[in-house]
């Protein structure tokens, strides 16, 4: 057993390795020096409190994301729709802030029925590509990617058209909300500590859910073997809507954090990209939730290390999903190649 | 709107097609071969950016055609190595792909970003050019639409009227079958999914170098037409023709979001360019609902006539993908 880990580890090592050794050949194509990117990289994202903040900010929806998937993949569904599901949260977060704005209720109950409606407008855009695969035999990969363009739309029409800042709309987004309507932040520094909190509370309950429940391990069940898990007499759809849900609530509790923690209104790109991340990070952990959280944070710190790289060295930001892309791939062969040579011996 | 702008923007329908058709075309027989390509998006940015450095460099359209459909069938061996060799997931192989070439396309593209290039010019086919109406539609293009227009014929009689096509038909329907009959099951899968890759570059150059001429990065507006392609290849039920019309389709759709602008105002053009999403889920619904068996019990509980009717029009829009897609083949 022990030695089983190790051979794992080394691979793992291998693939971190053959991954860094790649982009900086490709960062030495371009002319620019591989030890100065990744430096700047972690000055800009680990460097001081400030920029560490900003990583934080980063890693809640990822965090968040990832939980969701680990959801989802469990039960052996591709939930690419995610994006959606976090541009949705979003989306509904704001319609709860526009509906109570003047209300008169207390800010925190309006945050709270805010993010709470967040997690349902998620859940509802899951449950679409949910009842799309079950009922209308649409694989959720394709009924997602759709339903991920339809929600970016969404957003788009709502900013120029019913929820438009009075004048001129703009992409800059819908009218900020007052202070007092977003999560409270730490003196002098973007991120809420109520949202740190509320996202791992998201990775610790589906860790319990996953590892220590009746429902999990039915879940897990359907995702192994889903006609097995059929004639075992577990209702295999319901299960299969379930994980939908819970992913589509936690992806738009993500959303929700973005609107009611850092940009208190909607935007065009409110997702950020955090749906997709969310799948790389979950496929780089292997689907297992204790992985989850130093992941997500090396990833968000990629994200916000790479801002510098304009700015510093005149490259490219997107140096950062360049990385963590050619990560994936080789951690995903090099758990092929382990598998070929394990067969073999 | 006259008769002639009605006439050239059909025709301009017609070749902004070009580049999502090479796509269609590449993923159908990637897929008729049971492996789905997912990293088709990306792969189209990084091929319009290599294609377009290519050309650019050193002066040669050509060269950045080939380019493009060199970088393209490289993705699709990465894809193949990972899911026939190495028998990983090619879902989650291509997703990766798709993320990673689009993120390497803006990073090595940022020096030729809104850099005016090379681009393909229009070449009047003498003779059938001067008929009317036809003439405008098909023979006043350049020549990367002229190819797509063949290369949808080709497909199609490659996959439905030759021996090979029979055989690629097979693998990717029952690999067991076909090996029997003396098919190199994986080989093929390769072969496949390199050339498939090949034209799925195809796509990236066809934009880069012709209809939206230089690269852009993140505003060049290619992001997703990828993932369209995808959806696009399943409406054309691994149908070249098919596939085709849908691709029409939607570059139609398009260009009638453009054309309604003016009228509708109150709408940003931002949707409209995403109207055809909504349609499509609706046509993947169609064509897959037929199989689904809540389906088949509310049929058998309609009556003669009514069951009849709706069974033909649901059977006539199925679209069954190969049986074997995604599914790695053991000799054993």
């Amino acid at each position: 057993m022990f030695k089983k880990q190790l051979i794992s580890l080394l691979y793992q090592i291998g693939a971190l390795l053959l991954a860094f050794g790649v982009v900086s050949l490709i960062l030495l194509s371009v002319g620019a020096s591989p030890w100065d990117a990744y430096r700047n990289m972690f000055t800009g994202s680990f460097g001081s409190m400030r920029k560490f903040a900003e990583v934080l900010v980063a890693f809640v929806p990822l965090l968040l994301v990832t939980a969701g998937l680990l959801a989802t993949f469990s039960s052996g569904l591709w939930n690419i729709g995610v994006e959606g599901q976090v541009v949705l949260g979003a989306i509904a977060t704001t319609w709860v802030y526009r509906f109570f704005l003047d209300s008169g209720l207390p800010p925190a109950l309006i945050i709270t029925l805010a993010i709470l409606g967040g997690m349902v407008g998620g859940a509802i855009w899951a449950a679409l590509a949910g009842v799309l695969k079950v009922f209308g035999g649409v694989n959720e990969i394709f009924g997602g990617l759709g339903l991920n363009f339809v929600a970016t739309a969404l957003t788009i029409y709502l900013i120029f058209g019913p929820w438009k800042r009075p004048g001129v709309a703009s992409m800059s987004g819908t009218v900020p909300f007052p202070d007092e309507f977003s999560l409270p932040q730490l003196a002098a520094l973007r991120i809420s500590p109520w949202a740190l909190g509320i996202s791992l509370v998201g990775i610790v309950v589906i860790y319990f859910l996953l590892q220590g429940t009746y429902f999990g391990l039915r879940l897990k069940a359907v995702g192994k073997n889903f006609r097995a898990a059929y004639l075992l007499g577990i209702p295999t759809w319901q299960y299969s809507m379930y994980s939908f849900l819970v992913c589509g609530a936690l992806a738009g509790a993500a959303g929700a954090m973005q609107v009611a923690a850092v940009y208190h209104r909607l935007i065009p790109s409110i997702s950020s990209g955090y749906g997709y991340l969310g799948l790389m990070v979950a496929m780089l952990i292997n689907y297992r939730a204790v992985w989850a959280v130093p992941v997500a944070l090396f990833f968000a710190g990629l994200n916000i290390g790479s801002i510098q790289l304009p700015i510093l060295m005149k490259l490219d930001s997107s140096l950062s999903g360049v990385l963590q892309g050619v990560l994936v791939l080789f951690v995903l062969l090099a758990a092929g190649v382990r598998q070929k040579f394990s067969k073999k011996a | 709107m006259t008769q002639e702008t009605i006439l050239i923007g059909l025709a301009g329908v017609l070749a902004s097609a070009a580049p999502v058709i090479f796509a269609v075309l590449g993923e159908t027989l990637s897929e008729r071969a049971g492996v789905i390509n997912l990293s088709m998006n990306g792969t189209i940015l990084l091929a319009a950016m290599g294609g377009f450095a290519v050309a650019y460099n050193t002066d040669n359209i050509l060269l950045g055609f080939l380019a493009g459909m060199l970088i393209g069938a490289i993705v699709a061996l990465i894809v193949a190595f990972a899911s026939i060799t190495l028998k990983q997931s090619q879902v989650a192989v291509g997703f990766v792909l798709a993320l990673t070439c689009r993120d390497l396309s803006y990073f090595l593209g940022n020096p030729y970003m809104g850099v005016p290039g090379p681009r393909l010019q229009a070449i009047p086919i003498p003779v059938l050019a001067d008929i009317p109406v036809l003439g405008v539609l098909f023979f006043r293009h350049d020549l990367i639409t002229y190819v797509s227009f063949i290369a949808i014929f080709l497909a199609w009689a490659w996959i439905f009227r030759t021996r090979p096509g029979l055989m690629l038909q097979g693998i990717g329907e029952k690999p067991a079958a076909a090996y029997i009959r003396g098919a190199n099951v994986n080989l093929m899968r390769y072969v496949y999914t390199v050339v498939g890759g090949a034209l799925i570059g195809l796509a990236g150059p066809a934009y880069s170098l012709a209809i939206r001429a230089g690269w852009m990065g993140t505003i060049s507006g290619l992001d997703g037409v990828g993932w369209i392609a995808l959806s696009i290849t399943i409406f054309g039920g691994w149908n070249p023709l098919r596939g085709a019309f849908g691709a029409y389709l939607f570059a139609f759709l398009q260009w009638l979001g453009l054309v309604l602008q003016p009228v509708l105002t109150q709408v940003p053009s931002q949707v409209l360019q995403v109207a055809p999403f909504p349609l499509m889920i609706l046509t993947l619904l169609l064509v897959n609902i037929g199989d689904a068996e809540w389906v088949e019990r509310a049929l058998a509980a309609m009556p003669e006539s009514a069951r009849k009717l709706l069974s033909k029009l649901l059977r006539a829009l199925r679209a069954s993908p190969p049986a074997a897609l995604g599914v790695p083949f053991e000799r054993d």
